[in-house]
C-alpha cells in the first residue's frame, strides 16, 4: 500500500473477521450499560446483537450478551477492555468455550388472505413457532431459537406478508452443571 | 434511636467531601468555586488541614492535580463546579487517562431535583466524563457518599492508575448523613486489579533473558507508577544481567541518563541506538510501556526477529498493537523482583559484549548532533545549556507539547523517576504550566521549570496568576521561535512547506507579560548571554517568564518518518532536502 505521508502509520488489515459471542456480568448500577456500549462505539468495535437484562436481583447483577465481529486481535481487545471496566465481574467467550447454546426470540407479524394465510401457518408449524396473537387477516408468531433459524423463517414469511419483525437479540448460556 | 447530634459521623455531605480528603491523607487541592459547589467551599473555609490553591481555569487546576501527582506518587485532587467547571475538566481528565495518573476530581452538580431539567449550568457530567475517567460516579444519596469517595481514591491509586470522576448535587452536599472511614467493603467487588505475576510466565521469561545474545529493556511510565521499589529493581535488574535499557517518553528516569547502560529515549524522536537496538534484538523485555504508535513505527516491521516479553498490569495493554510471545499482567515491581530472583538463582549474567559492540557503532553515529552558532540560540543547545545549569539541583521538569519537549526529552538527562512531568498520550498544548504550579505545590523549595513553547504556553498562560498568588517560583522556560515549530516542522516535511497557520504571528511581549502577573521577565537573544541568563531565572524566588529567542526553523531529529520502521530513521545528518523528500514521499496526508 502507498502510504500518504502522515503523522500516523496507516495500516490496511487482512485478518478475516470472526463473529464471537461474549457474556458479561456486571454490577447493574446506573450507567453500567453506557459504559458498555459506549466502549464499543469509542473504540469502533461492531455489536450485532446486544441484550442486558438484570438476572439476580438480590446481588444486583445483569449479564449482557454481546454479539460482535473483528480480527481475532480486536476480539480479545474487546474482553480486555470489557473485563478492565470497575463494575464488571466476568467476561465469557461462548463461542470459544465451544459448548454454548444461543437463543432468541422474535414475534413476527404477517399480513394476508387465502393461500397465504394458511402456508404461514404451515410453516409456523414446522418451525414450532406460536400464535400469540390473530385476526382475519394477521397473525403475530412467536417464535424462539437461535440467529439462523429466525432470519430462515423470516425470510419464508417475506412472501407471505411480513408486516413487522421485533427481536430480542441473542442470549447464551454454557451447557453442563457449572455456571459462569 | 439515640440522639444523633451528638454523633461525629453525622454530617453534611459537604463536610463527609472535606473529612474524606483529610482521612486519605490529601493535603493540598486546585479548584475553583463556582454555584454547584458553595457548600462544599464553605467547609474549606472552616478548617486548615487541606490547602486549597484556586487556579484562573479549571484546566488548570486538572493539569495541576496531574503535575501534583506525578511528583509525588500520591492522588491528585481537583474541585470543579457543575457544567462549564466540569466541561473545562474533560482535558485533564482525558490527558490522566491516556498517561495512568491517579486523579480524583470532584464536581458539583445541581440539585437531585433539576437533573435533566436543563437547569442553569447543568450539564452531563458523568455521561461527559465516562469515556475519559477510569470510572466515574453521581451521588443521589448522601449516605452513598463516603463509600463512593473512598472507592474514588482506591481506584484512582490502584492497579493502573487513572482519573476518576465524583459528581455530587448540591442538595446531597447540604443533606446530612452518615460518614465511615475508610475501609474494605468500600470497593466494588468486581474490581481487582491482578498484582503478582504468573510464576510460568516469569519462568518462561528468564529462560529467554539469560540466553539472550542481543537483549534490550524497553520501560515505561508503568515502572514510575510502580514505585520506588520498581525503579530500584529495574536498575538492579540491567546491572544483574548487563543489558541495554531504552525508555518511552513517560519512562525517563527510572533508570538514569548518566547509567552506563543507558540507550536514550527510543521511538519517533528517540535515538538511533535505541531505535536501531529495538529493531535487531533477539529478545525484549517490555515493563510497563504499551507499544504505543509513536514507539513502534510501522508495526509490521516493528523488531521482527525479537521473543517478546511483556510485563503490565492493564490486561487490555497485551497484544493490543504488537503481538508478544510472553505476557506477565501484574505490578511492575512485583514481577521485576521475581524474575530477579529466579535469574539470580538460576541463570548466569549472559554474555553480550558483541552486542555492546554493536551498540557502540550506532551510538557513534551521534544521532542527536546539531550544528552550534554563536549568532542564534539554537534550541537543543538551550536545554543543554538549562541541564548544566541544574545538574545537582532538586529539580523538577514539566514541558508543554512539540518540539520544546521532545529536545527536551532528548538533552535534558533525568537521574531518578517524578522529575519528568510530560503529556505524553494526548499530547496537550498548555500542560505545562498548570503543572508546574502543581509540582512547586508539592515541592515549595524545589526547582521547578516549565520548559515550554511559545504557542503552547499561551494556551494556559493564565495561570501565571495563580503562581504569583501562591509565591510558587515556578520558571517557564519558553523556547520562542515564532513558531508551532512541530507543526511548522510537519508541514515543512510533509506538506510542501505550505506553513499554513503555524506562524505566531502576534506574539505577546513575555517580558511586559511577566511584569503585569508581577513575576520576572528575562529575554535572551544571543548565545553568549544564555549561561547567565539562565543563573539570573534560577537565583529569582519569584515565577519567572524567560523568553529565550531560538532559531525560527530548526527542526528535530532524529525522526522515524511515517509508515517506516525503526531502522529506517532520519539522522540529523542526512536530513538534507533530497533525503527528507525521499523519507517522506507519498500522498498528501489522511490523518
Amino acid at each position: 500500500m502507498n502510504q500518504p505521508a502522515s503523522a500516523y502509520f496507516i495500516e490496511d488489515r487482512h485478518d478475516p473477521n470472526e463473529t464471537h459471542t461474549l457474556s458479561v456480568l456486571v454490577q447493574n448500577e446506573p450507567g453500567a450499560l453506557a459504559r458498555v456500549i459506549g466502549l464499543f462505539s469509542g473504540r469502533g468495535y461492531n455489536i450485532e446483537s446486544l441484550t442486558v437484562s438484570e438476572t439476580e436481583s438480590q446481588k444486583h447483577l445483569s449479564r449482557i450478551t454481546i454479539v460482535t465481529t473483528g480480527t481475532p486481535m480486536v476480539i480479545e481487545q474487546i474482553k480486555h477492555q470489557l473485563d478492565r471496566m470497575i463494575p464488571v465481574y466476568r467476561v465469557v467467550d461462548m463461542t470459544l468455550t465451544k459448548r454454548s447454546i444461543e437463543r432468541e426470540l422474535a414475534m413476527v407479524k404477517v399480513r394476508g388472505e387465502g393461500e397465504h394465510r394458511v402456508e404461514a401457518l404451515r410453516l409456523a408449524d414446522a418451525f414450532r413457532a406460536r400464535v400469540i396473537d390473530a385476526t382475519t387477516e394477521s397473525f403475530v408468531f412467536e417464535i424462539t431459537g437461535n440467529t439462523d433459524k429466525i432470519n430462515q423463517f423470516i425470510d419464508l414469511m417475506r412472501p407471505l406478508g411480513l408486516v413487522e419483525v421485533s427481536r430480542t437479540g441473542v442470549a447464551a448460556i454454557g451447557r453442563g452443571p457449572e455456571g459462569m | 434511636m439515640s440522639d444523633k447530634s451528638h454523633d461525629p459521623n453525622q454530617m453534611t455531605g459537604a463536610a463527609m467531601i472535606v473529612r474524606a480528603l483529610i482521612d486519605h491523607g490529601v493535603t493540598d487541592i486546585f479548584g475553583y468555586p463556582g454555584g454547584a459547589v458553595l457548600p462544599i467551599y464553605d467547609e474549606i473555609f472552616q478548617q486548615s488541614e487541606v490547602q486549597h490553591i484556586l487556579v484562573r481555569h479549571e484546566q488548570g487546576a486538572g493539569h495541576a492535580a496531574e503535575g501534583y501527582a506525578r511528583s509525588t506518587g500520591k492522588p491528585g485532587v481537583a474541585l470543579v463546579t457543575s457544567g462549564p467547571g466540569a466541561t473545562n475538566m474533560v482535558t485533564p481528565l482525558t490527558d490522566a487517562l491516556m498517561d495512568s495518573i491517579p486523579l480524583v476530581c470532584i464536581s458539583g452538580q445541581v440539585p437531585t431535583h433539576l437533573i435533566g431539567n436543563d437547569a442553569f449550568q447543568e450539564c452531563d457530567t458523568v455521561g461527559i466524563t465516562r469515556p475519559c475517567t477510569k470510572h466515574n460516579w453521581l451521588v443521589r444519596d448522601v449516605n452513598d457518599l463516603a463509600k463512593v469517595l473512598h472507592e474514588a481514591f482506591y481506584v484512582a491509586t490502584s492497579g493502573r492508575p487513572g482519573p476518576v470522576l465524583v459528581d455530587v448535587p448540591k442538595d446531597v452536599q447540604f443533606a446530612t448523613g452518615t460518614y465511615h472511614p475508610p475501609r474494605k467493603s468500600d470497593v466494588h467487588r468486581s474490581y481487582a486489579p491482578r498484582v503478582k505475576g504468573d510464576a510460568t510466565q516469569i519462568r518462561k521469561a528468564v529462560a529467554l533473558l539469560a540466553n539472550a545474545k542481543r537483549p534490550v529493556i524497553y520501560s515505561g511510565g508503568g515502572v514510575i507508577n510502580s514505585g520506588p521499589e520498581a525503579t530500584k529493581l529495574l536498575r538492579e535488574l540491567v546491572e544483574v544481567t548487563g543489558f541495554p535499557i531504552t525508555s518511552t517518553l513517560m519512562g525517563l528516569g527510572a533508570y538514569p541518563a548518566s547509567g552506563k547502560n543507558w540507550l536514550g529515549m527510543l521511538g519517533m524522536h528517540g535515538t538511533y541506538e535505541a531505535n536501531m537496538t529495538m529493531h535487531d534484538c533477539d529478545v525484549m523485555l517490555c515493563v510497563g510501556a504499551r507499544f504505543d504508535d509513536r514507539i513502534t513505527g510501522r508495526v509490521d516491521a516493528f523488531s521482527p526477529g525479537s521473543k517478546k516479553i511483556h510485563i503490565d498490569i492493564d490486561p487490555s495493554s497485551i497484544n493490543k498493537n504488537i503481538r508478544v510471545d510472553v505476557p506477565i499482567i501484574g505490578d511492575c515491581g512485583n514481577i521485576l523482583g521475581d524474575i530477579l530472583q529466579v535469574f539470580k538463582a538460576e541463570a548466569k549474567k549472559p554474555d553480550v559484549k558483541a552486542w555492546w559492540q554493536q551498540i557502540a557503532q550506532w551510538r557513534a553515529r551521534n544521532s542527536l548532533y546539531y550544528r552550534k552558532s554563536n549568532d542564534v540560540i539554537l534550541p537543543q543547545h538551550a536545554i543543554q545549556s538549562l541541564f548544566e545549569a541544574t545538574r545537582g539541583k532538586d529539580t523538577y521538569i514539566t514541558t508543554e507539547v512539540g518540539q520544546h519537549q521532545m529536545w527536551a526529552a532528548q538533552f535534558f538527562g533525568f537521574e531518578e523517576p517524578h522529575r519528568w512531568m510530560t503529556s505524553g498520550g494526548l499530547g496537550t498544548m498548555g500542560y505545562g504550566l498548570p503543572a508546574a504550579v502543581g509540582v512547586q505545590v508539592a515541592h515549595p523549595d524545589s526547582l521547578v521549570i516549565d520548559i515550554a513553547g511559545d504557542a503552547s504556553v499561551q494556551m494556559t498562560m493564565q495561570e501565571m496568576s495563580t503562581a504569583v498568588q501562591y509565591e510558587l517560583p515556578i520558571k517557564i522556560f519558553i523556547l520562542n521561535n515564532q513558531y508551532m515549530g512541530m507543526v511548522r516542522q510537519w508541514q515543512q516535511l510533509l506538506h510542501g512547506n505550505r506553513l499554513s497557520h503555524s506562524y505566531s504571528e502576534a506574539l505577546p511581549d513575555f517580558v511586559k507579560l511577566a511584569e503585569a502577573y508581577g513575576g520576572v521577565g528575562i529575554q535572551v537573544h544571543k548565545p553568549a548571554d544564555l549561561d547567565g541568563a539562565i543563573q539570573e531565572m534560577i537565583s529569582v524566588k519569584r515565577p519567572v517568564l524567560f523568553d529565550c529567542r531560538v532559531a525560527a526553523l530548526e527542526n528535530c531529529f532524529p525522526m522515524i518518518p511515517s509508515g517506516k520502521a525503526h531502522n529506517e530513521m532520519l539522522l540529523p545528518e542526512q536530513a538534507n532536502d533530497e533525503a527528507t523528500a525521499k523519507a517522506f514521499a507519498g500522498g498528501k496526508a489522511l490523518v
